[in-house]
């Protein structure tokens, strides 16, 4: 008899278990010759995508199991190769990854922590899965990845903005590649300086809740570095739809900016709010009265409508950016499925490529070895250009978008336009920097597993 | 002082929708004795109509556009609503741009056939039912209708504009002797607010002022007198469900510029509505509606900063808070009968 | 093969029979026993039964014997049973049970966080502290019925959830929820080398499984799940128990006639605050499971559909009978944890065998009900066993049965 933390399925699925078992019970230790959990076979591996696909973010999810089957298809040889490409390593030959060709299991993370950890695990203990990758909400990639840390199981992050993810909660065996709410105050606050002043009044509305938290916190400290004052703060409750009572006494508080730390379903309904509520067209403190709307995503403008239009932002990566590596993927994405890709559906493909790479650049699916290999790993060519996989807290660090909601959109995707593209340097910040869990924070040791 | 008033607007604002749904829920389990849970999902449909409609009105054909290429590097494509082909383009903007007004009358007709169908199809076997599996069915119901439309227009929020004529605020305060722009309220929330009022109205007319209403109401006091008398009560109360079901459509109709819909804003509204119909008070439609505005209102001050500073998360909580205070002082909510729902 | 006790005309058929039974065991009657037993023996050999199918084959799909789905299974039993304590005896219509769960798990994972990383003193603590929190919820809840007790408790329910979204993160982590991290210190036994503690009972990880292979077969045998389904039977045992017992008759008497309990000098609230008690402290267990389990909490647990949850999986089962909500609670995660995980792809393998034109279509019709789709699958589901099974999935069970009984002695 023996004992394993989280077993695999993979190796019986190769035949490495004869005939022999038939006549007598067997007890296996799962990846006792391997070391690490779930070990693929000589011929199959399988990846594991936990995306929202039932609840508000379902659209979301919709758009990361696009890009992520796109990956796939190009891993395995097919289609045009996408990024591959254009990224700047150049290990991956379209032949799976290590010789073996790449399957997936998907799954239903319902934006619930118990859900999305229940689908991660059934992923691992039924299917096998080596890796486990997607989310479409911080509380969930947070939940998820400290799950892959006790496992054994790399994880890598999917569309998650707040600082906790590789700040206070960060693990070893967990990477993002998207962008942060830290990164997000870095790049607004000279581009909000330069075009509404300095001199600036600042009302926050804040969803309840983590990312709420982080979020505001960046944008404030930014703000108010480029001389900016943050008259009040209030914090919103995340399932409200109605923001009336809560935009109504913007006016008056003497602000002549709001900042609505809202996303999602929040976002369109507190937006379409303030510019009913004339806010918009409003004069305070002898200024035009702006709102900022610090996270954007493409697949949410489009519920803001006409709304959005002027309205200051960031955002990982838009399908407009004319590099190399984003036209292509935009253009292998659009071919499948006749639209262009939302920065969900980019950060989740990336991550995949940069996964299946670093694999093969270790020359093992082990963890830890390949956790080694994507520490300070530094790459381009996968859009947002020069990046940098950081050794110490597992955040890329790359460059960050300032969009704007266009006047005169062309078609309903094209609702954004790029104000700004703010290079690395600007938003660099150091692991133990206090938005990110100050100097307590720590991966941890990286885990194998078995 | 002026907050206070835009908040009171806000209340009134929510009320209404509060009270819309309240209203239908009561119509149905007072006449028909049946514990809901599709109500939320019928006031998204309503919702829907309007989204529905605005898609039939800008139904297009693609036009390409000289000299221009979309992302992929095909010739850039550019929809123009067949509807301008029939009444040209100033006047087929003006109805795409009426979109919701027009759809109350699109969803009036749909709802009601929503209704019927709802009632001979489903409710009308689970009249002699548990209210457990009444609720069990009808939830079932509400996720099924959630679905298909999720299936159809994706999880995302859809805008849905109200009239270009209705977009801005009426600076309100000036009518109370404040200065110009301290109080300023949206039309299109106004509009909501008179036009829940004419409804409410028309349901309470209706049913006070007509000989159907009286049976009715004679029904929802006691079935079994009525049917005594020769009365046809079933074949009322089918139509009652279509006017509750009308009533929550049209709530959601209007509610759509003001949030813009999606798949699971049934849900959302769903408990908040049970909330308001029992502290309202079991078969009390005026409680149903008092209710509805009372917990707008309170709701609305609860999120005033001022109020939120002092007691963090109040707005969180204050209607459930407000709905145990109220079930504790008063039994059967603010109007209740004796009796209903309490066993 | 269990007691329908929904008529109340059954209120009065326990007391004809003993309460120490007659060649049963464990002072159960020989019926109860004989039920007792079969659970036993499911739940033992649930591994077994529940992966039916060779590892690799299409159908593989539908195996539900890995450890999470399996501890989920007898965790959601329990929160079901003793609910249907609750609901199935006195009627009372609990929508704000899943709070008692969550306050279970906080209590739980502080435990591990700050006391031990042994699940017992979690558990009990969870349940204590869940036992406590229905005391005060239904202390107050009680003083109302029908509905407004229901939204009573849906009120309290909504407002732990709030709080522990938003206000309460400090001690609830808010939406991120609490997980055990390498920095925490336990009084007793936490790991020394800096790696992040595991659930244990005394040193044995609740993740630890061996595997039993037989040809293509795969069989995982996990502590975790045994530990959770020991707990599972004695929560059974003790509501067969609860049902026969004077106290059980009490408690069905309020449901049918309060009144006439009042005139005879029974104070039905009594036993009806007892019973929301009992109902709290199996959700509180529920709760502690969970976190032994999986060693996370998130205030989502709380939200009024989790409570909605195991409202629909007792009365989908067979409210008021001891079977049912285990039935109703198995159905409803393997419909959450099974259909949600069938992709597109799987289902073009499925109909590989049909010609090209004819695979699409069934792709195309198939696909709206799963994966993404299993909500839809799930609504019509309810609406079926409700329109067809009145008395939920047992009844479902008790047809067939009798059916095959009329076939024998047709033969």
């Amino acid at each position: 008899m023996s004992k394993s933390n989280f077993t695999r399925r993979g190796v019986i699925k190769t035949g490495a278990v004869g005939g022999a078992a038939l006549a007598l019970p067997q007890y296996l230790r799962a990846d006792g010759h391997a070391g690490f959990t779930n070990a693929p076979g000589d011929s199959e591996v399988v990846l594991g995508f936990n995306v929202p696909q039932t609840g508000p973010y379902a659209d979301e999810g919709a758009d990361e199991l696009r890009a992520y089957e796109l990956a796939v298809e190009h891993l395995n040889g097919g289609g045009d190769g996408g990024m591959l490409n254009t990224f700047s390593s150049k290990v991956l030959d379209g032949t799976g990854i290590l010789g073996r060709e790449v399957k997936y299991v998907t799954g239903d993370t319902q934006t619930k922590s118990d859900a999305a950890r229940a689908s991660a695990r059934s992923m691992i203990e039924k299917d096998g899965a080596i890796m486990i990758t997607g989310g479409s909400s911080s509380g969930v990639a947070v939940a998820v990845q400290a799950l892959c840390q006790e496992a054994g199981i790399i994880f890598m992050a999917g569309l998650t903005h707040s600082n906790d993810t590789t700040g206070k909660d960060r693990k070893a065996n967990g990477f993002r590649h998207f962008f942060n709410s830290y990164m997000t105050g870095a790049a607004l606050a000279p581009v909000l300086a330069a075009n509404y002043g300095t001199d600036r009044k600042a009302y926050h509305l804040t969803a309840d809740y983590n990312w709420g938290y982080t979020t505001e916190e960046a944008i404030r400290a930014s703000t108010e570095a480029v001389g900016w004052e943050t008259v009040n703060s209030v914090k919103t409750p995340l399932t409200q739809t109605d923001f009336s009572s809560y935009i109504a006494p913007v006016l008056n508080s003497g602000a002549d900016v709001l900042v609505l730390n809202h996303y999602g379903g929040n976002m369109v309904n507190s937006l379409t709010n303030a510019v009913q509520f004339g806010l918009r067209d409003a004069v305070a403190n002898g200024k035009n009265f702006e709102i900022v709307v610090p996270l954007y995503s493409r697949l949410m403008a489009r519920g803001a409508g006409a709304n959005v239009k002027g309205i200051y932002g960031s955002t990982n990566w838009h399908w407009s950016l004319q590099d190399e590596g984003s036209q292509a993927f935009v253009r292998s994405f659009g071919t499948k499925y006749g639209f262009p890709p939302s920065q969900a559906a980019h950060t989740t493909y990336v991550q995949t490529l940069l996964y299946a790479d670093a694999v093969t650049r270790a020359g093992s699916f082990a963890p830890c070895a390949v956790a080694e290999a994507l520490e300070d790993f530094e790459f381009d060519g996968l859009g947002n250009g020069k990046t940098l996989y950081r050794g110490s807290d597992h955040q890329c660090f790359k460059d960050v978008l300032v969009v704007r909601g266009k006047e005169n959109p062309e078609s309903e995707f094209d609702l954004l336009e790029i104000v700004e593209v703010t290079p690395v340097d600007q938003v660099m910040y150091s692991p133990d920097h206090p938005q990110m869990g100050g100097a307590e924070a720590s991966l941890g040791e990286c885990n194998n597993g078995a | 002082m002026d907050q206070i008033i835009v908040q009171i607007l806000n209340g009134l604002d929510k009320g209404s929708a509060y009270a819309l749904i309240a209203l239908g829920l009561t119509l149905i389990f007072g006449t028909l004795g049946v514990v809901n849970f599709a109500h939320g999902a019928l006031f998204m449909m309503g919702a829907f109509c309007a989204v529905i409609l605005s898609k039939i009105l800008t139904i297009s054909r693609e036009v390409a556009v000289e000299g221009q290429t979309d992302f992929l590097g095909n010739p850039l494509m550019r929809d123009v609503p067949v509807i301008y082909n029939w009444f040209g383009e100033t006047a087929g903007a003006a109805i795409i741009d009426w979109n919701v007004p027009l759809a109350i009358l699109f969803s009036i007709p749909i709802m009601i056939g929503i209704g019927f169908a709802m009632e001979r199809g489903l409710i009308k076997h689970f009249y002699k039912r548990p209210h457990a599996d009444q609720i069990l069915v009808t939830f079932g119901l509400a996720i099924v209708l959630a679905e298909v439309i999720k299936y159809f227009f994706g999880a995302n929020p859809i805008q849905t504009p109200a009239p270009a004529a209705f977009t801005g605020s009426l600076d309100f305060g000036v009518w109370l002797g404040y200065d110009p722009l301290t109080i300023m309220y949206p039309y299109w929330r106004l509009v909501y607010f008179f036009f829940s009022a004419l409804i409410i109205a028309g349901v309470f007319a209706f049913l006070q002022f007509t000989t159907f209403g009286m049976v009715v109401r004679a029904g929802m006091a006691d079935r079994e007198t009525v049917q005594m008398l020769g009365i046809d009560i079933d074949k009322r109360f089918t139509f009652m469900f279509g006017l509750a079901a009308a009533v929550a459509g049209l709530a959601g109709v209007m509610y759509a510029p003001i949030v813009a819909p999606n798949y699971h804003m049934g849900m959302d509204f769903l408990v908040l509505s049970f909330v308001v119909v029992v502290v309202g008070g079991m078969g009390s439609l005026p409680g149903a509606v008092a209710a509805g505005f009372l917990l707008g209102i309170l709701e609305s001050f609860a999120s005033m900063p001022a109020v939120v500073q002092v007691l963090p998360g109040i707005n969180q909580i204050i209607i459930y808070l407000v709905a145990i205070i109220i079930l504790l002082t008063r039994p059967r909510g603010l109007m209740g009968r004796k009796g209903v729902m309490e066993d | 093969m269990t007691d329908q006790t929904t008529q109340p005309t059954s209120v009065a058929s326990p007391s004809a029979r003993p309460s120490s039974g007659t060649g049963g065991m464990l002072g159960l009657t020989k019926k109860d026993s004989t039920l007792m037993l079969i659970v036993f023996g499911l739940v033992m050999l649930a591994p077994f039964i529940l992966n039916p199918f060779p590892e690799g084959s299409a159908m593989a799909q539908f195996n539900a014997g890995y450890p999470d789905l399996m501890q989920r299974f007898v965790i959601f039993g329990i929160f079901a049973i003793g609910f249907n304590i609750l609901f199935g005896l006195t009627g009372y219509l609990s929508f704000g049970h899943a709070a008692f769960l969550g306050v279970g798990s906080y209590a739980a994972i502080w435990s591990m966080k700050l006391v031990t990383l042994n699940v017992i003193p979690g558990i009990l603590l969870a349940i204590i502290i869940a036992a406590a929190f229905s005391f005060i919820v239904g202390f107050i809840s009680l003083r109302r019925s029908g509905i407004y007790f229901s939204i009573l408790t849906l009120a309290f329910a909504q407002m732990s959830y709030a709080l522990a979204y938003s206000v309460l993160t400090p001690i609830t982590g808010g939406e991120t929820g609490l997980q055990i991290k390498n920095t925490d210190t336990p009084l007793f036994g936490g790991p020394t080398d800096g790696s992040i503690g595991r659930a244990n009972l005394f040193g044995a990880e609740m993740g630890n499984s061996f595997e039993l292979s037989l040809g293509n077969w795969l069989f995982t045998f996990n502590l975790g799940y045994y530990i959770a389904a020991a707990f599972m039977l004695i929560a059974f045992y003790l509501s067969i128990r609860i049902f026969r017992s004077p106290f059980g008759m009490m408690l069905r008497a309020v449901k049918s006639n309060q009144q006439r309990m009042n005139y005879t000098g029974l104070t039905p609230k009594r036993y009806t605050l007892w019973a929301f008690i009992i109902s709290g402290a199996y959700a509180g267990l529920a709760g502690g499971l969970m976190v032994a389990m999986d060693t996370q909490v998130g205030p989502e647990r709380m939200f009024w559909t989790a409570s909605g949850e195991v409202v629909i999986m007792t009365i989908l089962g067979g409210a008021g009978t001891l079977m049912g909500p285990v039935l109703g609670a198995g159905f409803i995660k393997y419909m959450e944890n099974i259909i949600s995980k069938i992709n597109k792809d799987i289902l073009h393998e499925w109909f590989a065998f049909m010609p090209d034109g004819l695979e699409d279509i069934m792709v195309s019709v198939v696909y709206p009900f799963i994966g993404k789709g299993w909500h839809l699958t799930l609504g019509i589901m309810f609406m079926l066993v409700v329109i067809f099974l009145p008395g939920g999935l047992v009844e479902g069970g008790q047809r067939i049965a009798a059916r095959f009984r009329r076939n024998k002695n047709a033969d």
